[in-house]
């Protein structure tokens, strides 16, 4: 199938339009398409195949963001299959300039630099709230798996830190 | 690829999930929330490190089991994990000395494991490199902090490393399922991560001020179906509702 909105969209640019509108179920600010969730989407003989990708091993919200797919896709598309690899790993180098200001735009600090070789968590490059440098790390692991504790000497807020992985 | 693949699967995958499971059983009772959260995120990454492994173990079999009747079927003889993550949790400074000489083995492993002949076993050793490189941090670091803490914590800390050293050795003990899967590719041989993890433990105990213990006789069977009685407890209360109710779903 295929769709005119003044311009010819193929299926490929639909699905990666539709998989933008599916936000993450543990960070709803972004997309699957922002966290570099969303790896590769094809049409294939009348069927549309995406591949997804898990932040990390244990990531719970797997099943769900694989349904939540599937669902969103399924408006539109009479044949879905949602594929899931682990190979390339997922990086938080993925995610887009647009979904850095948006996590930031919500009080969650993007993930700074990766630092190779030890692949430590990096540190956020400001405080979400007041933009201050001066932070500092509460804890290392945070509400979920891809995220730590921070809070801001400044402003005195507490914030979640993507982690950079 | 033979059984071999098959048993060498399950050594490092069995591991992962009866220490997920051990450390489960801090959630709700860690001794500062940071820390209950801390060791949720570790088992959860443990877990999701484990179902790879049973999954593809299961694959390779061939006889039809997938993670979950791997993982809720078997008794504690067709277990083949490392004897040190069934031991019982202790207080904290217990608990953290094992994960960090569980670690310490981990973060060595994963990444001669993502070089695996087996592609899938690549994806998952690669995502797990860098879970393990975090987690080591983790308990290193409390590894230290004990260590090198109060005069309660040390004597502990001492405590537990007198308990827990002789299970320290049994990872780098090779046998023939490991040297058929080192042939094939599968695998890197378990003694060829020795160097590297004595190096990185003999350095975090210095630094927590802990003595290097002399080697002992290194404990062992865990990977060949022979355990402590510990696991079959562990077993019974993991396994216990997937077996009242048979193929249940919810």
């Amino acid at each position: 199938m295929s769709r005119t909105v003044g311009t010819v969209v193929t299926e490929v640019e639909l699905g990666w339009e539709l998989l933008a509108q599916v936000p993450d179920p543990e960070l709803p600010t972004v997309s699957v398409v922002d966290l570099g969730i969303a790896r590769d989407v094809r049409y294939t003989e009348g069927k549309l195949v995406v591949t997804i990708t898990p932040t990390y091993s244990g990531c719970p919200a797997m099943r769900e963001i694989e349904h939540d797919v599937h669902a969103r896709l399924s408006e539109r598309f009479d044949h879905v299959e949602v594929r899931t690899v682990l190979s390339p790993p997922w990086t938080t180098d993925w995610i887009t300039e647009d979904g850095r200001r948006k996590l930031a735009g919500s009080g969650i600090a993007p993930p700074g630099a990766r630092m190779l070789p030890l692949l430590v968590q990096g540190r956020p490059e400001a405080c979400p709230h007041c933009g201050s440098a001066a932070v500092e790390e509460l804890a290392g692991f945070g509400s979920t798996a891809c995220k730590a504790l921070w809070r801001c000497t400044s402003c005195r807020e507490p914030f979640d830190y993507v982690k950079a992985h | 690829m033979g059984d071999h693949a098959v048993e060498a699967l399950l050594r490092v995958g069995d591991s992962c999930l009866v220490l997920a499971q051990r450390l489960t059983a801090w959630c709700g009772h860690a001794p500062a929330l940071e820390e209950d959260i801390a060791l949720a995120n570790v088992a959860l990454d443990i877990l999701g490190q484990a179902r790879g492994l049973l999954t593809r173990a299961g694959e390779l079999e061939g006889a039809g089991r997938d993670e979950d009747a791997i993982a809720y079927l078997r008794d504690a003889p067709d277990y083949r994990n490392l004897l040190l993550v069934e031991q019982p949790n202790g207080d904290y400074g217990h608990t953290m000395l094992r994960q960090f000489l569980f670690d310490a083995w981990a973060v060595e492993l994963w990444p001669a494991l993502a070089g695996s002949s087996d592609a899938v076993v690549a994806g998952i050793a690669g995502k797990a490199a860098k879970e393990a490189a975090y987690h080591v941090r983790h308990s290193a670091s409390w590894v230290v902090r004990l260590g090198d803490g109060t005069e309660e914590s040390h004597a502990r800390m001492l405590g537990a490393l007198d308990m827990l050293w002789p299970y320290a050795g049994e990872a780098f003990l090779d046998d023939e399922v490991d040297v058929a899967a080192a042939e094939s590719g599968l695998m890197p041989l378990p003694s060829s991560l020795q160097p590297a993890y004595r190096k990185r433990v003999e350095s975090v105990l210095s630094e927590a001020t802990l003595p290097v213990p002399p080697d002992p006789w290194w404990q062992r069977g865990g990977r060949q179906g022979n355990h402590s009685e510990h696991l079959t407890y562990l077993l019974a209360e993991m396994q216990v509702v997937h077996r009242a109710h048979p193929g249940a779903t919810w």
